[in-house]
């Protein structure tokens, strides 16, 4: 491909570009993570269902060679891991967050052990669309190439925001997040709403892993996630539950991290590894900002442990 | 299910015996609530009011005894066939969900909730059954922001919603304003006089009682101790029959106040981001003098937990100043030491004590560390603090197994006696109290009254916050109305009307 020279405008497009690559994973942590919190669960597992998710959407698409069955068999996978969260957290006196902690260290653990076979061959990618078609410029090309899995993650952002308020699940899942004991007055049973939500916050952290390995980076590797599951946690925080609010904060923590990568393209040599720590930093300072010592989130589940 | 206006239904019980083990909780108690009623339940903790009520709710399976629904014998499995005959139940705290609004709260209880709601058809059928309501509740607003009174109203709302005639209301009242209470009460007992409703009420509450109720039903004990018609009896008759013959505690009579006695604290200016961080609370001026008992009224969320908080030492404060005795107080362990500052804080198992320490230790927490004579030592010995806390058990009535149990073990009543005689022991100038007899029984409500009027007696200036109106009329020198974080009005106990409080503590001013 040639290059054309666009010069500094390369930065913004390239952000956006990266801003829409890296946040995909982001959004589907941050939404499966944003629908277990709102059951009033933590899983801070989901570091090791990405990881684990991304190691087996590899070998199986390297296996049959169809990236969609990769994708498929990193839901299952992510919702094993959910439900085995869910399941240990339904006895009392567990906490959540120790198990969480727990499974991530096994997630990324067994993920390496399985995957070592996986680290050479190489499987297909997950399809793009090219929405950049219509220009010349290879840089717009590149950045507006965007995976399905990306719109996939839009619509979910969306559908869950309108689920939430208008389907009788969304309502339960709110119910036994706030209160469980309104919850078991309605006869609900808060753990097996929990386990659910769980699982299923297990599956999307399995779909965002896939997308790790199967198109961006694009392969299997043992350093595949950089703390994105962890990151997407504290994105759920920042987003306030609000799925619509997940899939902007994703864009924007994608956006960070895209800086160092489009600072190096244009050309800045010095100081861009830097730029590579924004996304943390970024972590950081909303961590601290949103944070008080004198009053509890507002918008926060009421079951949810850290904010109880 | 919804909006279905059936009439009220009359339910009755037989012989109703419970065991918990060798413990039984209720014996042979036969109550007849008939349709259209209003029914109160009377008792004290652990009376059985609420073991009754559950077995009726179905949460429990009663021993022996027979339940009859209209006259027809029932068997209730579980709280789901309870609501089927019509059986629904308000409980004392809140069972909305607060982060909803009242509409999706209403939708979501019901028993069959379609998987995609349709918001135009819910709203429309929802209007429609409150407009034959006598309740006005916004259903638009998240349930968190809803005053007390609007969420209890709307608690009955959703059971009458539900399809449910026959209610169970535990305690209604106890987060309600004097206003609020008798509003929710006057709209309750019109429902049942117009033949909506039937209705059982758990109370403590005799001004209620005579004001609402037809017919009481006494329990002790887990037996009935007495049953009969609101007009035929007198409050005095009540309570005998709730406490029997136990002796009850005297409130001293109160000493005279001296108006020109020594200011103890002093508050100026004080301010202190409360719970939400979104507003602050905002003390102006307050004094209270040496042998007086402040009270301050407020519902609760009104600021008066901060307001405590900072006191205590739990909640930092933006400015404004607290004087004890004309010097600074920031509510250091060695300040409290010297300047004599005791506190008894509301829920004292979790802000006064280490629930899963001794007893023993939790009696020593203000002494453990000094000698005799107020010197700090380097070594604590157990011994002096078994000593010091079996003398403090045996003068305060502290009912323990043992003083090395852990002090959770221990009833709520017997909690606060612990913490009483922490605090009352030794010379006291300043006591600040919250809500001391939230959830307590009559003997012990009596007593810790007794004992707070005998600490302002000897000399302390106490400042009493309390959501219970009547606790404050019977205590208080002056009583001041907190509300919205601020300071809002202020009578001296004489010229004290309920009216005038309750409308201060509503906002209405």
């Amino acid at each position: 491909m040639e290059t054309t020279d666009i010069g500094l405008w390369g930065v913004p497009l390239a952000m956006l570009g990266g801003a829409i690559r890296v946040s995909t994973p982001f959004i589907f942590v941050s939404l499966g993570e944003a629908i277990t919190e709102r059951s009033g669960r933590i899983n801070l597992g989901l570091e090791g269902t990405l990881v684990f998710g991304a190691m087996s959407a590899y070998a199986v698409a390297v296996m049959t060679g169809s990236p969609w069955l990769g994708l498929l068999a990193a839901a299952l996978a992510g919702l094993c891991f959910g439900l085995f969260h869910g399941w240990i957290c339904k006895f009392p006196k567990v906490n959540d967050i120790a198990i969480g902690i727990a499974l991530m260290l096994f997630g990324t653990g067994l993920a390496f052990f399985f995957g070592k076979p996986f680290i050479q061959p190489s499987a297909p990618d997950l399809p793009a669309i090219p929405f950049g078609a219509w220009s010349d410029i290879p840089q717009v090309q590149a950045a507006l190439n965007v995976n399905v899995l990306f719109l996939i993650g839009a619509a979910l952002a969306v559908f869950l925001w309108w689920a939430f308020r208008n389907t009788r699940i969304g309502l339960i899942v709110r119910v036994v997040g706030d209160s469980a004991d309104a919850a078991r007055a309605m006869g609900l049973n808060p753990n097996t709403v929990r386990l659910l939500a769980t699982g299923v916050g297990g599956a999307l952290a399995g779909i965002g892993g896939a997308y790790l390995s199967l198109y961006y980076p694009g392969s299997w590797t043992e350093r595949i996630s950089s703390g994105q599951g962890l990151m997407a946690v504290a994105l759920v925080i920042f987003a306030r539950w609000n799925p619509l609010g997940c899939f902007a904060a994703a864009l924007l923590f994608g956006g960070a991290g895209a800086l160092g990568p489009a600072l190096q393209s244009v050309g800045v040599t010095q100081g861009y590894y830097l730029f590579y720590a924004a996304p943390y930093i970024l972590t950081l300072v909303i961590m601290i900002a949103t944070s008080s010592p004198s009053r509890t989130l507002a918008g926060a589940p009421g079951e949810l442990s850290i904010t109880k | 299910m919804s909006g279905t206006h059936s009439k009220a239904i009359g339910v009755e019980t037989i012989g109703m015996t419970m065991r918990f083990g060798a413990f039984t909780a209720l014996d042979d108690v036969s109550i007849k609530v008939p349709a259209g009623s209003f029914h109160a339940l009377l008792g004290e903790n652990g009376a059985g009011k609420s073991t009754l009520v559950k077995c009726m709710m179905g949460f429990y399976h009663p021993t022996s005894g027979d339940i009859l629904v209209d006259g027809r014998q029932v068997t209730i499995a579980s709280p789901r066939d309870a609501s089927a005959l019509g059986l629904g139940m308000v409980y004392q705290h809140f069972t909305l969900v607060p982060s909803l609004t009242g509409a999706e709260n209403l939708v979501i209880s019901r028993e069959r909730v379609p998987g995609v709601i349709d918001w135009r058809k819910e709203r429309g059928e929802l209007a429609a059954f409150m407009s034959g309501m006598p309740f006005k509740v916004p259903l638009d607003v998240k349930v968190a922001e809803l005053a007390a009174g609007e969420k209890q109203k709307l608690e009955i709302i959703k059971q009458l919603y539900l399809g449910r005639n026959f209610l169970v209301l535990d305690e209604p009242t106890s987060v309600l304003t004097p206003g609020e209470a008798q509003e929710v009460l006057g709209l309750v007992r019109g429902m049942t006089k117009a033949g909506d409703l039937t209705v059982l009420m758990i109370s403590h509450k005799f001004h209620e009682v005579t004001a609402f109720a037809d017919d009481i039903t006494v329990l002790r004990k887990g037996r009935l101790t007495g049953t009969g018609k609101v007009s035929d009896l007198s409050r005095r008759e009540m309570a005998a029959m709730m406490i029997g013959d136990q002796p009850i505690a005297a409130l001293d009579s109160r000493a005279e106040p001296k108006p020109d006695a020594e200011i103890v604290l002093k508050v100026k200016a004080l301010k202190a981001p409360d719970r939400t961080g979104l507003k602050s609370i905002d003390i102006a001026d307050l004094g209270v003098r040496s042998g007086e008992i402040v009270g301050i009224a407020g519902i609760s969320g009104n600021g008066q937990k901060e307001f405590l908080e900072v006191l205590a030492g739990q909640r930092p404060r933006n400015g404004g100043e607290v004087m004890v005795r004309g010097a600074t107080y920031a509510a250091t362990r060695a300040e409290a030491r010297a300047l004599n500052v005791r506190l008894i804080p509301e829920e004292p198992l979790k802000n006064a004590c280490a629930p899963r320490m001794t007893v023993a230790e939790n009696i020593a927490f203000r002494t453990f560390d000094v000698d005799g004579n107020g010197k700090p030592v380097s070594w604590i010995s157990a011994g002096a603090i078994k000593a010091f806390s079996a003398r403090l058990v045996e003068q305060f009535k502290v009912k323990t197994a043992s003083l090395s149990s852990p002090i959770a073990s221990l009833s709520g009543g017997n909690v606060q006696r612990a913490v009483l005689a922490r605090e009352l022991t030794g010379e006291v100038d300043l006591l600040i109290v919250s809500n001391p007899c939230f959830g307590l029984d009559f003997s012990a409500v009596a007593e810790i009254r007794a004992r707070i009027m005998k600490a302002r007696n000897a000399g302390a200036a106490v400042l009493l916050m309390s959501e219970d109106l009547d606790e404050l009329l019977e205590l208080s020198d002056r009583i001041l109305v907190m509300s919205d974080g601020a300071l809002v009005y202020e009578t001296p106990i004489a010229q004290a009307s309920v009216q005038t409080i309750g409308e201060h503590m509503a906002g209405h001013h």
